[in-house]
């Protein structure tokens, strides 16, 4: 009943071949981004932008790069935290070398930096697999943090080693820094998110999303039939980094504004990427959405609702949150091991039949 | 059925409206404390000492100037991003805030001129905020990291015979990889140059779990003084460490972050010795702990009841001084505008006006336990004076075992300048007239 597929005939290979082939699957898309553009702002307070929406836009950035490469391209990764440094600190450097620049170059450039740093990190993929390779990426998460710990050069000789954003302005509205315009901060951070998230669902229909995907399913038949692993791999890591990049960035200059390598890009951050694409569905995009935003904005809604609604001491709070968060990760993988998406994806299945059973 | 579903509305209602309802005459402090994680045994014992005597002010002066004081906690787990967090969460109506974390004040710093709330980062934070014309709304009083290097350099002189007698000897620092354990290296390193003395430095990642190949080094390299500068539970695990390889503890030195009773306790008998900078008295035997012990601990009033026995601990004495502060810039906020709801930018006005002498002190109860402090326009750090305390394993309490040193000026201002500067530069900030 909420699927009226009878009647919706293709008459051009291109409507044939749409990411979005029902009606109703496009009006919920463009639903969600129309509340997402023209509602929210509205409702946006400090607390809202700044512990709300731009942690889950900044960590889903993150949670997409980190599924091309884990989902899409089957190679697991646990350098995210380091990359996402790459990204922050790039940013910086690029933003205060050349003021005049606009922001959102400043962030494409931080990503290509950190998909170069990627691409280099990528190197061992070509020879080793799996767990194997996680130890080997985590070279990249230590690395990466302790050269931007002990070089002064990317703190610009900075005495206590902490970069902060310097105020930058997009069309006028500062974006950056102290005095920031909440609605243009968050406009921002969601283009940058939706364009990326149209790219990303657009790669696995193109030559290269496929050649991941033939890797991630059993490399060596793939490199029998014609895929070269080497361009496989490695594209898949720079592609991946240079989301993980633009993620560090918004996560620098939107989100933290100072940040300090070991707390803010440490092993922890790594993890937490990572169940994000764990828990939301591995090689999906809608995964990498509601993994971020199950992982940053649910513990977010139980320390409010244990704080404010029930008041309950903040530590104790906290204890029980960190609980609860284990409990619920447990919980989900047992029920769905495929991920939110893939509970999602069940639930859309059973939609487009009701009320019949098949 | 119903039941959820009005609990799933009634969730959605109280996530939407996040900022509680505020009381027009209250004077809202918000506590960003930390009581969980790797730093809940330093969060703890300031946290109640802060709350304690703020607790004290409302059950026995009715609050400040016959207003309230209502604390809005909010647990950070001394993490950056729930801190921002946190400051967003609690920043309505908010009059001042205590990060009690460098890494929490760097993200607030550029936040505070926008928001109008002052930032107090008393013997933390950033230290160049000691410059008052580039940062109008953070305040560091009474003393900064670099003036604690040259306190500590100045006992290390003294001991030695003279600071002449520095020269050729070796000084090592042992410091937690991140902002806050950086903070000494620029001062001490123009000190060596000054001094004559060899400065090395031993980074230790955090929390600070493994430190064995740090401790094996400075045993190779032999160092004649070692300088901590950990926070959480780092500082134990350097303290038996250097225990375990016999390094003396008259010649190891923490700053006053790492020189509390829960990093010297774990390691027992072994840390009988270990010195450590403050700049306030350790113990109970304050007219203001008698106060605490009576209108708050007795009349049931406290955050932690079972703290009291552990009243006078070195980081619960912080709590109360910071307090302290706090509320005397709140009543010089209320003395000044002559109004006693007073707003963000009036208790800004107030800091910086902030003059407690010797008098107050004794009528307010912190007699002994902590230095007058005045601060002006130009100068947000106050005094700029540290003591040395030292702990006595035997009787389980630190002592302070010298007087209070003033800080080197002339090595530490030109660095403050420079580095203030730097970040007026980098953020577009003028700085202002100080009259």
């Amino acid at each position: 009943m909420f699927y009226r597929e009878a009647g919706q005939l293709k008459t051009s290979y291109a409507s044939d071949m749409a990411i979005l082939p029902l009606r109703e699957d496009r009006t919920l898309v463009f639903a969600i981004l129309a509340i997402a553009y023209l509602v929210v702002p509205f409702f946006l307070t400090d607390f809202w932008l700044s512990a709300v929406a731009i942690p889950f836009l900044a960590y889903a950035m993150a949670a997409m790069g980190l599924n091309i490469l884990t989902g899409y391209c089957g190679q697991l990764s646990l350098g995210t935290g380091g990359f996402l440094a790459a990204g922050a600190y790039s940013a910086y450097k690029i933003t205060t070398a050349f003021p005049e620049l606009n922001l959102v170059f400043v962030f494409l450039a931080a990503g290509l930096c950190t998909a170069i740093v990627g691409l280099a990190f990528g190197i061992p993929s070509l020879r080793i697999k799996g767990f194997y390779l996680a130890v080997a990426t985590l070279a990249a998460q230590f690395f990466i943090v302790w050269l931007v710990t002990r070089v002064p050069w990317f703190t610009n000789y900075n005495a206590s080693g902490q970069i902060q954003m310097p105020g930058r302005t997009i069309l006028g509205y500062q974006v950056t820094g102290g005095a920031i315009s909440g609605t243009a901060q968050y406009l921002f951070a969601l283009t940058f998110v939706a364009v990326f998230a149209l790219i990303a669902k657009n790669f696995s229909r193109t030559n290269t999303g496929r050649a991941w995907m033939a890797i991630r399913d059993m490399d060596i038949a793939a490199e029998l039939i014609g895929i070269r692993p080497l361009y496989a791999k490695l594209s898949a890591f720079a592609v991946s980094s240079f989301y993980i990049g633009i993620a560090g960035a918004m996560m620098f200059g939107l989100w933290l504004s100072s940040v300090e390598p070991s707390s803010s890009f440490g092993i922890n951050q790594s993890f937490l990427v990572l169940f994000m694409v764990i828990i939301g569905g591995l090689g999906t995009v809608l995964g990498s959405f509601l993994g971020a935003g199950f992982l940053v904005l649910l513990p977010l809604l139980l320390s409010v609702v244990l704080v404010d609604w029930f008041g309950i001491v903040p530590s104790q709070a906290k204890h029980a949150e960190i609980l609860t968060m284990g409990i619920l990760i447990v919980f989900f993988l047992i029920a769905e091991p495929h991920g939110l998406a893939k509970i999602w994806q069940t639930t859309r299945e059973k939609l487009r039949l009701w009320p019949f059973p098949y | 059925m119903a039941l959820s579903k009005k609990l799933a509305a009634g969730i959605l209602v109280s996530a939407l409206a996040a900022a509680p309802a505020v009381n027009a005459a209250e004077l809202i402090v918000p506590a960003f404390e930390y009581r969980t994680g790797a730093y809940a045994p330093n969060g703890i014992p300031f946290w109640n000492g802060f709350s304690d005597y703020l607790t004290l002010l409302n059950e026995r002066d009715g609050g400040i100037g016959g207003v309230k004081i209502k604390i809005t906690p909010c647990e950070t787990s001394y993490d950056n991003k729930l801190g921002v967090e946190c400051y967003e969460k609690t920043k309505q109506g908010a009059l001042i805030v205590n990060p009690v974390s460098t890494g929490i004040s760097y993200a607030l710093i550029p936040k505070a001129p926008v928001d109008k709330i002052p930032l107090l980062t008393s013997a933390y934070g950033r230290t160049s905020v000691a410059n008052g014309r580039i940062f109008p709304w953070v305040f560091n009083f009474p003393v900064n990291y670099w003036s604690a290097a040259s306190v500590i350099v100045k006992y290390m002189g003294e001991k030695e015979g003279g600071m002449d007698k520095l020269k050729g000897k070796k000084i090592a620092l042992v410091y937690l990889n991140n902002a806050y354990g950086k903070e000494p290296i620029p001062t001490l390193t123009a000190l060596s140059k000054k001094h004559g003395f060899e400065f090395s430095s031993y980074p230790v990642d955090a929390p600070g779990n493994e430190q064995k190949a740090t401790w094996l080094q400075i045993r190779r390299d032999r160092p004649d003084w070692v300088l901590l500068w950990g926070y959480g539970v780092m500082n134990q695990v350097s303290i038996k460490e250097a225990a375990g390889i016999r390094f003396p503890m008259d010649h190891f030195i923490g700053n006053w972050w790492s020189s509390s009773e829960n990093d010297v306790k774990p390691a027992g008998a072994e840390a009988n010795g270990y010195l450590g900078s403050a700049f306030h008295a350790p113990g109970a035997g304050f007219q203001v702990h008698k106060d605490v012990l009576k209108y708050v601990y007795d009349a049931g009033k406290a955050v932690d009841p079972s703290f009291k026995d552990r009243m006078g601990e070195v980081l619960y004495n912080r709590g109360l001084v910071t307090a302290m502060y706090t509320a005397e810039a709140i009543a010089k906020a209320q003395e000044l505008h002559k109004t006693k709801e007073v707003t963000g930018e009036m208790v800004r006005d107030g800091l910086e006006a902030l003059d407690i002498t010797a008098g107050r002190l004794k009528a307010i109860g912190f007699d002994g336990l902590v230095e007058p402090v005045k601060v002006t326009c130009a100068n947000h750090e106050g005094p700029a004076r540290g003591a040395i305390q030292q702990w006595d394993a035997t009787a389980g309490k630190w002592k302070l075992v010298s007087g209070y040193y003033d800080s080197d000026r002339e090595v530490i201002d030109p660095l403050i300048k420079a580095d203030s500067e730097q970040y007026a530069k980098e953020n577009n900030v003028t700085p202002r007239d100080c009259k």
